[in-house]
């Protein structure tokens, strides 16, 4: 496979970014190799073409990795920063370690598989179109606010590394209306967001939660697939599609008079008043 | 419970002629708030005043003219403080506990500084121009500006400019339509108001709702626009547009989130914004990945990123109380354009009492934040395009002469497609076809009709503005861009006159 190595030591977000676009697209490279990432933004940031990986091999790629990204692969071989597949489209995201705040906001498709830990707000405002389906899956722990005003899409949140911290934050799920999200866990998160209610899985759940799983694993080797998805597991959905439907005046209603004193006389206006 | 003990009185009085009335069932048929009847045993059509919105749809329509709207009195005791409008929203918060919902920009008594600025004109020291004849220049570019332009000769003394220009937008006239998703009016208001911007040579702007695959034929001259919600947001809608614009706030309700109700969501809808049918469309408050300046300038640089650098990216917020200083942030965050949307700008939903009440007029922004950029020595790295209840020409050119580069409008557009500014927008079954998607009214609205109305008012500013510059002596509206002494105050008194840094008149 034709592959290049780019040293990213001391080059701009903007040089490197560069390099990387004019790699695959012009000279038709399918694997880009980063090494010695410096913290730069937007790697793999708007690029669309479906069969190229990016592979952070060493250093910690910066803000908005795999933003608007719309089908290639990305892998960091250690810890992400805030923002990691924001409003992407399509594609696959993997990091081997931790990742910050705001993970895949707006998200359309695809999947981003965190091997670690995440922040806060991670997952918020998912969405979902018939086999659009995103998903992220979180090997560690989750902050704050996961899967806020989540809209579709799946999330998981399997907490297998043993520190004492909750598994997933406060206020999870909050003014969630679409999607489903499963957490192995036996407890039920605190200040769960009001909007959701807590089910069992059902075989279909299962089922979606098992690819996902056994993805997770055949990138994460140390993890056993069987062994994770022995464990309980809750899930979340929403009670509602429109969880601030009563909140706004319905203003005006328009009756109509009595049915019998009504008489709509249909005429073809249309053509003479546009 | 259910119990009602409120006066509930009507707006509007449907009066009828019954001489002219020929029972044609026009009004019937086509009022979708059932504000007329037929009623058969006598043979009459009746009206039922407290349906009536005042849209005047009837009355526009009514083969014989037999149809009068007239408002109706105020049936409580009159009173400054308790007016009928405050009362009767109070006895309806009463009956359900919710927040009132209204459509349209802020009909509210906050002063409009438009009407109390007046334009110079040439008289003896200096010649007025005539348009007709004359050259006279109108076209806008938007966009940053460089410091300086740097020209280098080749070996045969050609000149060329060495200086990289960052992507412009090239306006024949300085009047753009202002952001309105498709959720929040029809595919054929959209389509409209398209077809206008391409044919006159401005934009358009999708809002927050994604491009329908009907509008990228008008791409070149379409903004899409990013908003928190990021509906229908993807690479390829980004390189759509001409420019992108990232909307952080806007004028008619600053600060809190939209709200595309679940009923208006139909399969058009969801499948633009990559949604299910019947969902609620939910744009937070906040963008999750804006919380600070620096911020902002990751989200502008992450679209520069996704574009190739080969878009302007414009920033828009309500404007309010520290407006300068976040104008100059925005600026600074990279913007190629910061548009600015005053407290009476419209929208197709908004709690009342935040378009009422939360925001400052636009005249008063355009002018801090022209003054504080001019003064940060940063103007020219970002163009200023002001939004919000601009109803004429003379707004537009009073705006541009107080410092902003172009204006967007919104309701005045819509009312070129029949709008009549009823403020029911929210509720989804606009008579005009326009803030609706049920399908028997919006098809009442003939896009190629429209685009031609749209087009029609464009062209009559554009006239009236060249009018305007010509009179001033002025043969390029560049001239007149920030040149406030071509201003004077009528009626205007400090501290505003030197917020709006103009004289008073006589002076
Ligand atoms: S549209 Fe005019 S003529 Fe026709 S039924 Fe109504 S009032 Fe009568
Ligand atoms: S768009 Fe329709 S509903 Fe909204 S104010 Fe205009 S006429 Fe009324």
């Amino acid at each position: 496979m034709n592959s290049i190595t780019i040293d990213a030591l001391n080059l701009y977000y903007r040089e490197l970014n560069f390099k990387i676009k004019e790699a695959v697209r012009k000279e038709g490279i399918k694997k880009v190799i980063i090494k010695n990432a410096r913290g730069q933004r937007f790697i793999g940031t708007g690029l669309k073409e479906k069969d190229v990986e990016i592979i952070i091999e060493s250093g910690v790629p910066g803000n908005d990795l795999a933003m608007f990204m719309d089908g290639p692969t990305v892998k960091v071989f250690g810890n992400a920063q805030d923002g990691v597949g924001n409003t992407m489209n399509n594609g696959k995201v993997f990091i081997h370690g931790d990742a910050g705040d705001v993970i895949c906001y707006g998200m359309r498709n695809g999947k981003i598989f965190i091997k670690g830990n995440v922040g806060y707000r991670v997952g918020i405002h998912m969405k979902e179109y018939k086999d659009m389906i995103p998903s992220i899956v979180v090997g560690g722990k989750a902050g704050d606010f996961f899967g806020e005003y989540m809209a579709g899409g799946i999330g998981v949140v399997l907490g297998l590394n043993n520190d004492d911290k909750p598994i997933v934050g406060r206020y999870c799920a909050t003014g969630m209306h679409g999607g489903v999200i499963y957490i192995r866990t036996e407890k039920i998160p605190t200040y769960l967001g009001k909007e959701v209610k807590i089910f069992e899985l059902n075989e279909s759940d299962k089922e979606k939660l098992k690819s996902l799983i056994e993805e997770f694993c055949q990138e994460f080797k140390e993890y056993k697939a069987e062994d994770i998805l022995k464990s309980r597991f809750i899930k979340l959905i929403p009670v509602s599609k429109r969880p601030y439907g009563r909140l706004y005046s319905p203003g005006n209603h328009f009756p109509l008079p009595e049915e019998n004193y009504f008489s709509n006389k249909k005429i073809d206006i249309e053509k003479k008043y546009y | 419970m259910k119990f009602t003990f409120s006066l509930k009185p009507e707006n509007f009085i449907i009066e009828r002629d019954d001489e002219r009335c020929i029972r044609c069932g026009a009004c019937v048929q086509q009022c979708a708030y059932n504000a007329h009847y037929y009623l058969e045993e006598k043979d009459k059509v009746l009206g039922i005043n407290h349906n009536c919105v005042g849209d005047g749809r009837c009355v526009a329509i009514c083969p014989t003219n037999a149809i009068r709207i007239k408002q109706a009195e105020n049936p409580y005791r009159p009173n400054y403080n308790w007016t009928k409008e405050r009362m009767m929203d109070l006895y309806e918060q009463a009956e359900n506990g919710t927040v009132l919902l209204v459509g349209m920009g802020a009909p509210t008594p906050h002063p409009v500084y438009w009407d109390k600025i007046v334009l110079n004109a040439s008289q003896v020291t200096n010649p007025s121009i005539d348009p007709l004849r004359e050259p006279m220049e109108v076209k806008t570019f938007l966009g940053s500006k460089p410091d300086k332009i740097e020209v280098v000769f080749d070996k045969n003394h050609k000149p060329e400019i060495k200086t990289r220009i960052t992507p412009q937008l090239e306006l024949e006239v300085p009047i753009m339509f202002a952001a309105m998703s498709f959720g929040a009016i029809s595919l054929n208001a959209c389509k409209s108001l398209a077809k206008a911007a391409s044919e006159m040579g401005t934009f358009w702007n999708t809002g927050e709702g994604g491009l329908h695959k009907d509008l990228y034929k008008y791409g070149k001259n379409t903004i899409v626009q990013v908003a928190s919600g990021r509906f229908g947001v993807h690479v390829d809608y980004l390189k759509a547009g001409a420019a992108v614009e990232i909307k952080i706030g806007q004028g008619a309700k600053p600060g809190i989130g939209g709200h595309l109700p679940g009923e208006k969501v139909n399969h058009e809808i969801s499948v633009t914004r990559a949604m299910p049918e019947g969902s609620d469309a939910i744009s937070p408050a906040p963008h999750h990945d804006i919380y600070s300046i620096e911020d902002l300038r990751q989200l502008i640089y992450s679209i520069k990123e996704a574009t190739d650098y080969e878009k302007p990216v414009f920033v828009k917020i309500s404007a309010v109380h520290n407006v300068a200083a976040i104008a100059s942030g925005i600026v600074r965050a990279g913007a190629d354009a910061v548009v600015i949307d005053g407290i009476r700008g419209g929208t197709g939903a908004a709690p009342k009492i935040i378009r009422d009440n939360v925001g400052i007029p636009i005249e008063l922004a355009i002018a801090v934040v022209d003054e504080r950029l001019r003064k940060e020595g940063i103007r020219n790295h970002a163009s200023l395009i002001a939004a919000g209840g601009f109803r004429n020409s003379a707004d537009v050119i009073k705006a541009i002469a107080l410092g902003a580069d172009a204006v967007y409008i919104g309701t005045a557009a819509l009312m070129t497609l029949g709008c009549h500014v009823c403020g029911m927008c929210y509720k989804g079954i606009c008579n005009w076809g326009i803030a609706t998607q049920r399908d028997d009214l919006t098809k009442r609205l003939n896009p190629e009709i429209g685009a031609e109305r749209a087009k029609n008012l464009l062209k009559g500013w554009k006239h009236e503005i060249q009018e305007m510059l010509g009179a001033m002596g002025i043969n390029s509206i560049g001239s007149l861009r920030g040149n406030r002494l071509n201003l004077r105050a009528v009626d205007i008194h400090e501290p505003y006159l030197s917020i709006l840094g103009i004289k008073p008149a006589g002076a």
